[in-house]
């Protein structure tokens, strides 16, 4: 049976709305706060370490992302954390606020479909995060002015919007689980406990559980006996952990913002592929994009996938309270 | 009577093993105050969600303003309002933020989004509040915000679950004032509830619910007369223990029924008061009370569910 009528009407108004709800609301002033602060601090404990760089450095800017001043974390190993939390944060009581308020049958009631109502909430709480993180990557570069006191190369530049795209992209992802679990749980503190946990469970303890993994379901006398990995153990083992966004986003962030990096893989192990090769000499934007293109796309695919997931659970719940 | 804006045919909900509802027609005609009454869990709200395409109906066909709301969903959301029971708006908007928000939704052209609005507020007396945020509203105010959302999309119909529940008892007179004011201007509305006697006041006709099913349909009277089949019902208070006897044999009466020691509900072919009160006084007992029982919606239900709780 087909429906009449587009289903993107009402879209803009339920995007802009929620947009605006997040932006007054008291989480959007603790975000803003976090945001300069994890900006400011990252770049000061650069600025600890920088003078020890090799100030000929080709990348001096993507440096300030990179380095951590021990025991201060980098900025993207920050960003790998909060980021999600903050996704988390935003998206935990979308749907399922609607129905506390009691008010989503009065919402649906309105001659919206119920993709508006998913979608522009998703797009607002992207949206959000959107200019929290551009804010952030602002304060870095300006701050990163003002320090060195040298401007970005045009390269530079590149890879940090890049950088800055692909981390929404894994943003994304979070967003997409707090609101897949938005829509299943009508508690919100379920909702955010079940998205805090996964991404825990992802994040932190998935890479201790896949080297149990492979000895389960790969077992190797060889590597056995010699107390090492094969080299199918160690493949297997990288795409098991490749299941974590967070695995994904580090190692398209690797390939981003150190542009000597040649290999996301095992590439390195071959002799045949370092044949030619000028070591450390870093690669040309494009190619860096592209040795990190099947990451990025999988980051891409995982959003994709869990708003799918929301979608058709929401479409398929009884409104009545 | 005009032609049905609402018409539903078969109408059946099964939830798993559960059925809902379980067949059943309505038609409503523009311009008609229309009361879905029952218990709770007779399946009021389900076929209210059916009606306006919020649930998806397992068999029958539904036609509102003769389009399918399962099919034409925006169409027919644009031209029907709905007050959900105990409905909620944005605590942390004002008044007139919600209204805006649901203009935007609803497609209201947008220079007149803020005329719209006003006049909706003035209907509904909350001109004065509509700048203060709703998490300061008591429930009757709600309650007319949530009818001031349907005067602001100018609708056709306007559908009302149990939207005098819980109000005191001037804010549900005010309530069922504005509701027969949708009416003055060409609304059809179908209001369900449990508050029998305020619907009686309101409703053009009313439908009476039990598990799931239509038990009666019609106008008061109409479900008096089959309910009580046409008797007319005399209530007397004569306390004694030869009053029943007494009463069974005044002329006219065809059944007596003791409601409480020394009150009784006789089933007459006619008025026979007169009757009554000459043969009690000619037997010494004491006579209290002596009057005609005014059939309201509350005695119908009463009597209905009597009546099935002694068949089952």
């Amino acid at each position: 049976m087909r429906r009449e009528g587009s289903p993107w009407t009402g879209l803009g108004a339920v995007f802009l709305k929620e947009f605006a709800d997040h932006l007054s609301s008291a989480r959007m002033r603790v975000l803003e706060c976090l945001m300069v602060l994890v900006g400011a601090g990252a770049v000061y404990a650069v600025i600890l370490d920088i003078k020890t760089v090799n100030l000929s450095d080709r990348f001096l800017f993507l440096r300030l992302f990179m380095l951590g001043h021990d025991p201060a974390p980098s900025l993207i190993q920050l960003v790998t954390i909060l980021v999600p939390v903050i996704a988390a944060l935003l998206g935990f009581d979308a749907i399922n606020s609607e129905f506390n308020r009691r008010t989503m049958s009065r919402l649906l009631s309105q001659p919206v479909y119920r993709d508006a109502v998913l979608l522009g909430k998703f797009l607002a709480g992207f949206a959000t995060l959107a200019v929290s993180l551009t804010v952030l990557w602002l304060v870095v570069i300006g701050l990163g002015l003002l320090v060195l006191g040298v401007p970005p190369s045009t390269e530079e530049v590149a890879r940090m919007l890049a950088t800055l795209a692909v981390t929404l992209a894994y943003a994304g992802v979070w967003l997409a689980v707090s609101l897949l679990f938005s829509v299943i749980f009508r508690a919100g503190a379920t909702a955010a406990l079940c998205a805090l946990g996964l991404w825990f469970a992802l994040s932190f303890l998935w890479s201790m559980v896949v080297g149990f993994i492979v000895d389960l379901l790969a077992p190797s006398d060889v590597a056995r006996v010699l107390g090492v990995q094969t080299i199918e153990q160690v493949q297997f083992q990288m795409n098991l952990s490749r299941v974590s966004p967070a695995v994904l986003y580090s190692e398209i962030v690797q390939a981003l913002l150190e542009p000597s990096t040649r290999t996301l893989g095992l590439g390195f192990l071959f002799p045949a592929a370092r044949i030619g090769a000028v070591p450390n000499a870093p690669l040309p934007f494009l190619q860096s994009l592209l040795i990190a293109w099947p990451q990025i796309t999988g980051l891409l695919a995982a959003v994709i996938a869990l708003f799918a997931i929301s979608y058709v659970i929401f479409q398929r719940q009884e409104i009545r309270a | 009577m005009t032609e049905p804006v609402i018409e539903a045919r078969g109408l059946v909900k099964r939830y798993g093993a559960l059925t809902a509802v379980d067949g059943i027609d309505l038609s409503i005609a523009r311009g008609e105050i229309f009361g879905l009454l029952g218990p709770n869990g007779a399946g009021k709200t389900t076929v209210i969600l059916m009606l306006l395409g919020l649930t998806e109906t397992t068999a029958g066909t539904v036609r509102v303003v003769g389009l399918d709301p399962t099919r034409e969903p925006l169409a027919v959301k644009r031209r029907v309002g709905y007050l959900p029971d105990a409905v909620g708006f944005y605590d942390n908007l004002t008044a007139r933020e919600n209204l805006r928000y649901t203009a935007k939704l609803a497609g209201v052209p947008r220079h007149e989004v803020e005329a719209r609005i006003g006049g909706a507020l003035g209907r509904v007396h909350l001109t004065e509040v509509a700048d203060r945020r709703v998490a300061t509203f008591s429930r009757g105010m709600r309650q007319r915000l949530g009818l001031a959302e349907i005067w602001l999309k100018r609708v056709e119909i306007a559908v009302l679950d149990e939207p005098t529940s819980g109000l005191d008892p001037q804010a549900t007179v005010e309530l069922l004032d504005m509701i027969r004011s949708l009416k003055a201007g060409g609304v059809a509305v179908l209001l369900s509830s449990h508050l029998l006697e305020r619907v009686q006041s309101v409703c053009d006709r009313v439908a009476l619910f039990n598990r799931g099913r239509i038990a009666l349909i019609g106008t008061v009277g109409e479900l008096a007369t089959q309910v009580f089949g046409g008797d007319t019902i005399i209530q007397v208070e004569a306390p004694g223990e030869r009053t029943a006897g007494a009463l069974e044999r005044v002329a006219g009466v065809r059944r007596v029924t003791a409601e409480a020691p020394g009150r009784y509900r006789l089933w007459c072919a006619s008025d026979v008061r007169p009757a009554v009160a000459a043969a009690l006084v000619e037997q010494r007992i004491p006579l209290l009370r002596l009057d005609l029982l005014q059939i309201s919606l509350d005695e119908i239900y009463a009597r209905y569910f009597e009546e099935r709780r002694d068949a089952a």
